[in-house]
């Protein structure tokens, strides 16, 4: 097990080098962002000449990649073009993506996992059809879409809600826009919890346990449901990283200046610093929920080991 | 100091349960002590005056800062706010009185020396400021702000000199007559001590000597502003302040304020246009901004530049129909263009409306024949070059390139170009790499004729992004700066705006207006001339 960890962990360093470079030549193509600094005119050379330096942007890439990384490992980020530290952002922002995305994983886990046990328990009967109708319209439907609507019909008609999220960002102000994130993932778990279910309803360790005598709501929690989750719990590890970093629709939408707000502005303004910093995080995230998943999974089947 | 703030709050809040008094002062009808929210976008650079050259950080320096002179919100026109006097007499070497009894509201006075520091700052190359191009005017500029990236000689201008406390002189390298009119711009506000001293703690909470004071500042999310008891200028704010809240998408500003989150959303998204008016049931304000928008060429390529291409420019013009896309598109908020100025600058300013003539009306036929006359499209085709993420300037450059199709009878004669960030647009722009016209949108620094034509139109400007050069007008700007009567320089930019037109240097498409809508708890809300709400004229309740 302890090496099995470590083995994953040395073979995080070429992936997150990889991603990072990738990332980092990728905002490098799209051209020098200082131009884009003043306005509908052309910024005087002079000017132009010294915050290309002040950024570090006058030189060869790979010394820029090179002198970038060294200084992510003391901590280091950069500054943004406003003149903010992007480990400053970061304190502001991750938090708040942080909420949403627990909100959103909560609901895709109580909400999702119960509706996928239901309907795979009662495979055929009129609760599965209206569920399976319902997970396939959330599916069909863009996130901006729902978000759009519901904003609209709570916020605004209704009043139920703040249409936008404080700058605090408070859980309670987070759940709609959480369910919102969550709502087509939420719709996938159901429909792979509901399957794995259904399949395993009808193995010989689940007539086992009946047979036993076994009251049956353990039956389905301890045997079927723990054996069942396993596609699921790998779904859901890796959304953790897709919701963190994919927020930008939804963040954009409830005005929370999380995560993907400060993507899309360092996106719109071209500045490296900001787009690498904040990826390189989310790559992390992505890495470690990985190996995360990968742990539960010795967990939830005892088959399963890691040497 | 922390807890000084709560303490007052906590006053306050005592105050307004005993007497049913709001705090703060001021006079006038409704409550002079209620804060009122407004939408705002997060500065792209640092917030000093001299730094700033968009609209969301100049809404805070209009509030926190007055300098020698400031633009009448309704004329537009320059009245001494700080200047006692700005006198001169040859156009060049100028004297400014600073009044009395003005203070930053740090308390410490302005003097003519805080003008002095703060233009040297700007100006110096050392500290990186965006605008530094404003102080070009100066003598001296040349030695601290090497353009051709020397070395810098100099930290201070030597146009600049402190006579005393109230007094101080200002040498231009050249003569130019309407310089006291561009002082009411931000980047020539003045700068307390604490600026210099601790520049890092100015910038979390900037100090300045206008009608509010920053309260808080949360970078990227929100500024609180109050309003400052003590202003001693003649404008004082007539609510207790404004928080501003950073909004990414103007839609989710537009929907907080018909849910009664937001009191002032001064950008209407333009899917909201059509239905704004019944939504808001006319708290709705729509008025023009100084701000037109035209389609510039590449004169640096020989396709575009050749003897005939006048008329193909002017055929191409002539085919924009830009009374149908200014309506359908834009639902009113953008006027046809009829001159290359803006109507803000008033007919004694030098707006001339009509100024171009036919070269402006929709005719297809017309425009057909002038295009084959001057030996057509170059191979026959057009791109229209433009940025995509902001503005929605994709409708109308298709709307644009489909009235050039239908009159030139060709589906495939014109074609949009979108580029995906501003940035690579502005690259492109400076790397030359336009191979047809591009977008070229222009809001001006401050309500002058001479703002509208020189930095466009004349040889080697910094924003004449198509390279467009010609002796005529550059003479014309030259004797009109050099001009000391106001009414006679208007009439040589006028006339200089005249060879642009016979050019057809660049397509005026349309001026572009300011649009606000705010909630039932607000009066007397107004927009200035560069489509900034007033914000100290806002009455709540």
């Amino acid at each position: 097990m302890g090496r099995y960890v470590v083995r994953r962990l040395v073979q995080m360093v070429p992936v997150f080098v990889g991603a990072t470079l990738l990332i980092f030549l990728m905002v490098n193509v799209m051209g020098d962002p200082i131009a884009g600094l003043c306005g509908e005119r052309r910024c005087d050379p002079a000017t132009a000449a010294r915050l290309r330096a002040e950024f570090g942007l006058d030189r060869p890439v790979w010394q820029q990649y090179l002198t970038y990384m060294g200084n992510v490992f003391t901590g280091d980020f950069g500054t943004a073009f406003n003149g903010q530290e992007v480990t400053e952002l970061m304190a502001t922002a991750f938090p708040v993506t942080l909420r949403l995305t627990l909100i959103a994983i909560l609901f895709e886990i109580v909400v999702g996992v119960t509706l996928g046990v239901v309907t795979g328990l009662r495979r055929g009967r009129p609760v599965d059809t209206g569920v399976l109708l319902l997970t396939l319209v959330v599916i069909s439907v863009p996130t901006f879409v729902t978000g759009l609507l519901l904003q609209l019909l709570l916020g605004v008609k209704w009043g139920w809600i703040r249409p936008s999220v404080s700058t605090e960002a408070p859980f309670a102000e987070l759940i709609l826009p959480g369910l919102v994130l969550a709502s087509v993932s939420l719709a996938y778990v159901t429909r792979l919890t509901r399957t794995s279910i259904a399949e395993n309803r009808r193995s010989d360790y689940v007539r086992t346990a009946i047979a036993k005598g076994l009251p049956r709501h353990r039956v389905v929690t301890r045997h079927l449901l723990r054996n069942s989750l396993i596609p699921v719990v790998t779904f859901i590890g890796a959304d953790v990283g897709f919701l963190m970093g994919g927020a930008i629709v939804t963040e954009r939408i409830f005005n929370i200046h999380g995560v993907g707000y400060q993507l899309y502005q360092g996106i719109l303004r071209q500045n490296t610093q900001t787009v690498v910093g904040f990826v390189t995080v989310l790559v992390l995230v992505f890495l470690v929920a990985n190996l995360v998943v990968d742990l539960l999974y010795a967990v939830l089947d005892p088959r399963i080991r890691y040497v | 100091m922390r807890g000084a703030t709560h303490a007052r709050w906590a006053v306050c809040a005592v105050a307004a349960a005993l007497a049913a008094t709001a705090c703060g002062g001021g006079s006038g009808s409704g409550d002079a002590g209620a804060v009122l929210s407004a939408s705002w976008g997060d500065p792209q650079n640092p917030l000093e005056p001299a730094n700033t050259n968009e609209v969301q950080g100049g809404k805070v320096l209009d509030m926190i800062f007055r300098g020698l002179k400031r633009y009448d919100p309704e004329t537009g026109e320059a009245e001494n706010m700080l200047a006692e006097r700005i006198e001169t007499s040859d156009s060049q070497h100028y004297t400014v009185t600073v009044k009395d009894g003005w203070t930053f509201s740090n308390g410490e006075k302005v003097t003519a020396r805080s003008f002095v520091d703060a233009w040297n700052y700007g100006a110096s190359l050392r500290n990186n400021q965006r605008n530094a191009y404003f102080f070009g005017y100066i003598a001296g500029y040349d030695e601290v702000h090497p353009e051709d990236g020397g070395e810098q000689t100099a930290d201070t201008l030597s146009g600049l000199e402190v006579v005393d406390d109230r007094t101080f002189t200002v040498t231009l390298s050249q003569k130019f007559s309407g310089f006291p009119d561009t002082l009411g711009y931000n980047a020539f506000a003045p700068l307390p001590r604490a600026f210099f001293d601790d520049h890092d703690a100015w910038l979390e909470k900037p100090v300045g000597n206008g009608p509010y004071l920053v309260d808080s500042y949360t970078r990227g999310a929100q500024m609180s502003l109050r309003a400052w008891n003590d202003y001693p200028g003649p404008d004082r704010a007539r609510n207790g302040g404004v928080d501003l809240k950073v909004y990414t998408d103007s839609n989710t500003a537009y929907t907080d304020l018909l849910a009664g989150n937001l009191d002032l959303a001064d950008d209407i998204p333009a899917s909201q246009l059509k239905n704004v008016r019944s939504d808001l049931d006319g708290r709705y304000l729509n008025t023009p901004a100084g701000i037109i928008q035209t389609l510039a060429f590449p004169y640096y390529d020989e396709d575009w530049n050749r003897p005939g291409m006048e008329k193909v420019r002017k055929g191409l013009s002539m085919a924009i129909d830009r009374e149908q896309i200014t309506d359908t598109i834009f639902r009113g908020t953008r006027t046809p263009a009829t001159d290359w100025t803006s109507p803000v600058l008033g007919e004694d300013g030098g707006f001339k409306a009509g100024l171009c003539g036919e070269a402006c009306e929709h005719r297809p036929d017309e425009a057909r024949r002038l295009v084959a006359e001057g030996g057509g499209l170059p191979g026959g085709r057009v791109t229209l070059t433009y940025n995509a993420d902001t503005g929605s300037h994709r409708e109308w450059v298709d709307a644009v390139c489909n009235s050039i199709n239908n009159a030139l009878d060709d589906e495939r004669a014109c074609t949009g170009n979108p580029v995906g960030t501003f940035a690579d647009f502005r690259n492109r722009i400076t790397q030359r790499k336009m191979s047809g016209p591009f977008r070229a949108g222009w809001q001006m620094d401050y309500p002058l004729v001479q703002n509208f034509l020189q930095p466009l139109y004349y040889t080697d400007a910094s924003s004449n992004d198509g390279k467009w050069s010609d002796e005529e007008f550059d003479a014309l700007v030259d004797r009109a700066n050099r001009e000391t009567d106001a009414a006679r320089a208007v009439r040589l930019f006028q006339r200089a705006e005249e060879v642009v037109r016979d050019r057809m240097a660049a397509i005026p498409l349309w001026y572009q207006n300011g649009s606000a809508g705010w909630s039932e708890r607000l009066s007397d809300v107004k927009l200035n001339p560069f489509s900034v709400p007033v914000y100290d004229q806002i009455k709540v309740g």
